[in-house]
């Protein structure tokens, strides 16, 4: 009778800890074998996102004016890392790395500490905020073509890249973003913001890989004034500016920087007030 | 964290005056936790009331409840945060980045009203003082805890430390954890090295226990020592010493090694020489959509003095000498089933039978015929449902049994210290904690919970004059808060 008893009780428990449990929901956001349900995503943004990017999602969370760069307004549903054409929205997968890579140089973290189960969530959660995840599909992802071989002649090539492009008048001759329009800079939302000091950071934003860097090239960043280059240079160019890039980042070594190295190569240094060449 | 409940002046070691007829209470319980799991309350909080913020709110912006299962127990994402040496490790973590009027400093003190009560006290005899009685005795009252102060972060990249003074209620201090640790040497997040006084690496904290009281607010089975036992140790007394302490980047794969001096983390080397050792590791993995469980093991092995070398007449303690061995080893287990998790800890003790017995190593008449080195088992079960960051009922049960008493045993006699034992179950010991922390409000510089607790702990034929078991319970209403 007793055991009885207790069984029942434990029965009981059990239960109610799970009617409190909300049901799957439709599926809204994938990635992989994981499928992600906002019900769920919501208690966990009111755990960990919503000092920050707000009860709306609007980016106005209590800590929001103390922290810079502004926190992502999700009602936008326009995101920085993205693996499909700029304008459009991102992967769910894109999403999903960003929470768990978080943003250096930025109060966001790294959640990877949390499960992929949750972190899908936060991605089904997040995308109720906008209706453009109703209306729009996402768009297509880039096509990232294999490397180009890493040689001296690519990162000369990409040197003029950075020349011709004018990507020096945001992120300064060295790639300390400190270019002649740096401080001019704003955001979508009219927010103050920086270039990218190469110099400074050994990660990017969007990953550390030199593909990263390539799909930044070609998605640009957008709400930033970081374009898409994806109309204006070829795969092999870009590959060769990722190679001079990673050149200017002076606290890696990398492959790069030991072959300019090696080879006693000696880059002239960026023309501010010439359009290209050596 | 810090002692921040047993400041509280209430028990800290159980050595024998304890007990419990909690079958009722055990009936009770989940009752009163399902009714609160049920309750409108629990559940209603909405979406834009909350105003989470961490205790390094001000550092990095992040709310409370990201670190903090409920607050101070720390959920995955907090423990990865503490074992990076209180970084993100998204090149925000240097001081220089902060304001200079920025001073990462807390204060938490817990005012209260509690009850106290214990069915078979040792009390004086009124009319002969020189005589002891048992009786019962019950004391209520408004009250304070101890306080804690606590400041830590970092000092530049990859230099954390963590600094708790910490006084009783009455306001004497000492420092609770003094420590600087250096994080990721040769960039590997399996290096860091602790120097100074710190919380074991234990995988349940009793630095961030949920239960506050006298009789719940400490793990009994980190303090628990037979009854006549010489050994001060607790595994949850914070130690002083050196820690070697690596992590798989994600948390999911920790370890921790320590070398400790022997003096239960009292300052000035009281026991004169001796050094201990802690191991632990632990493996996380998921489980679907359950969330993260967690199995890990530990190992203390340790030494205790069992007489002094003194001067003054026995005013200065100059050494600690018949070092006698002791050891504590256990597996815990965290499980979650998304709202609902389960902590189950088993842990076996043994001491040297010096220690057990109290007598000292240099004692002319050396052991009692039939004395053995003391062995016992203990359990430890602890539940949760977080309803939400604002709302979290607790639940925990321990037990411990003697399997080896350290002096033979005599049915027809008390306990008479140094010579018999009752019974081969004489000190065991059950603990029966629930109650609930409900956080009204959040927010970036101070916290605050409602915390009501009601403990009752019984201990087997530990009465002083009579021999029968000893129930003692607390009930405890408190206004917790850290600014």
């Amino acid at each position: 009778m007793k055991t009885n008893f207790y069984k029942l009780l434990f029965a009981i428990a059990f239960l109610a800890g799970f009617v409190n449990l909300p049901g799957a929901g439709a599926q809204e956001a994938q990635v992989g074998k994981l499928t992600g349900h906002p019900d769920q995503g919501k208690q966990l943004y009111r755990r960990y996102c919503i000092g920050c990017h707000g009860p709306r999602g609007d980016g106005a969370g209590e800590n929001a004016p103390y922290i810079d760069p502004k926190p992502r307004n999700f009602t936008q549903a326009t995101f920085k890392c993205r693996s499909t054409p700029t304008g459009t929205l991102p992967l769910d997968s894109d999403l999903y790395n960003s929470i768990g890579r978080g943003f250096d140089n930025s109060n966001m973290p790294s959640w990877a500490p949390l499960t992929d189960q949750d972190r899908i969530n936060l991605v089904a959660f997040i995308k109720t905020f906008s209706p453009r995840w109703k209306n729009d599909k996402a768009g297509a992802p880039i096509t990232i073509p294999n490397e180009t071989p890493v040689t001296v002649p690519s990162i000369q090539h990409g040197h003029d890249l950075f020349q011709k492009l004018e990507c020096w008048k945001c992120h300064g001759p060295e790639g300390r973003g400190d270019g002649p329009s740096a401080s001019t800079l704003t955001d979508s939302n009219d927010q103050p913001i920086r270039p990218y000091n190469f110099a400074e950071g050994s990660r990017f934003k969007c990953g550390a890989t030199n593909q990263d860097i390539y799909r930044i090239f070609m998605t640009g960043v957008d709400g930033t004034p970081m374009p898409s280059f994806a109309d204006v240079i070829q795969p092999n160019d870009a590959w060769d500016l990722v190679h001079f890039l990673r050149t200017l980042q002076v606290n890696r070594e990398g492959p790069e920087r030991a072959l300019l190295k090696s080879s006693g190569t000696k880059l002239q240094p960026i023309q501010p007030s010439s359009g290209g060449g050596r | 964290m810090s002692d921040h409940v047993r400041d509280q002046g209430y028990a800290k070691k159980r050595k024998g005056v304890l007990g419990c007829s909690a079958s009722l209470l055990i009936l009770i319980a989940p009752l009163f936790f399902v009714a609160l799991m049920c309750s409108p309350t629990a559940q209603a909080a909405p979406l834009t009331g909350i105003r989470a913020f961490p205790a390094f709110a001000r550092k990095y912006g992040l709310p409370c409840s990201a670190c903090h299962e409920a607050w101070p127990k720390l959920n995955a994402f907090g423990q990865t945060f503490k074992d990076n040496g209180y970084q993100l490790g998204n090149d925000r973590d240097a001081p220089i980045w902060q304001q200079p009027t920025y001073w990462p400093v807390a204060f938490r003190i817990t005012p209260s009203w509690h009850r106290e009560s214990v069915d078979r006290n040792q009390v004086d005899d009124l009319n002969n003082p020189a005589n002891s009685l048992e009786q019962k005795t019950t004391t209520h009252g408004f009250d304070l805890s101890g306080l804690d102060i606590l400041t830590g972060g970092t000092l530049a990249n990859n230099i954390s430390f963590l600094l708790v003074p910490s006084a009783d209620n009455t306001g004497a201090f000492h420092f609770e954890s003094a420590w600087v640790r250096f994080d990721n040497l040769l960039h590997s997040s399996y290096l860091n090295i602790k120097v100074g006084k710190f919380e074991l690496d234990n995988l349940l904290s009793e630095k961030r226990i949920l239960t506050l009281s006298d009789q719940g607010g400490l793990y009994q089975l980190y303090h628990f020592v037979p009854v006549g036992d010489s050994n001060i140790f607790g595994l949850g007394d914070n130690q002083l010493g050196a820690e070697l302490m690596g992590h798989s980047k994600n948390d999911r794969t920790r370890y921790s090694a320590a070398l400790l001096s022997s003096n239960d983390g009292n300052v000035s080397v009281p026991n004169g020489h001796g050094y201990d050792a802690f191991l632990t590791a632990s493996q996380a993995f998921q489980a679907g959509g359950l969330g993260l469980q967690r199995v890990g093991a530990f190992v203390y092995l340790g030494r205790s003095p069992t007489y002094y070398l003194t001067q003054g007449g026995g005013s200065t303690q100059l050494d600690g000498l018949g070092q006698k061995s002791f050891y504590r080893a256990g597996f815990i287990g965290m499980w979650y089933l998304k709202k609902f998790d389960v902590t189950t800890l088993f842990m076996h003790g043994g001491e040297n039978a010096f220690l057990g017995t109290g007598i000292a190593a240099n004692d002319p008449n050396g052991l009692p015929a039939g004395a053995r080195s003391p062995q016992w088992n203990g359990a430890l079960i602890e539940s949760h449902y977080t309803v939400n960051p604002q709302f979290i009922l607790i639940n925990r049960y321990e037990f411990i049994r003697m399997s080896q008493q350290a002096l033979p045993v005599d049915s027809t006699n008390i306990f008479i210290p140094g010579v018999s034992v009752p019974s081969s179950d004489f000190g065991n010991l059950d603990s029966l904690t629930f109650g609930y922390r409900y956080y009204p409000f959040m927010h970036s510089r101070a916290g605050f919970a409602f915390h009501n607790e009601y403990a009752i702990v019984r201990q087997r034929k530990v009465a002083p004059v009579t021999g029968l078991d000893v129930t003692s319970s607390s009930l405890f209403l408190g206004f917790d808060f850290i600014y």
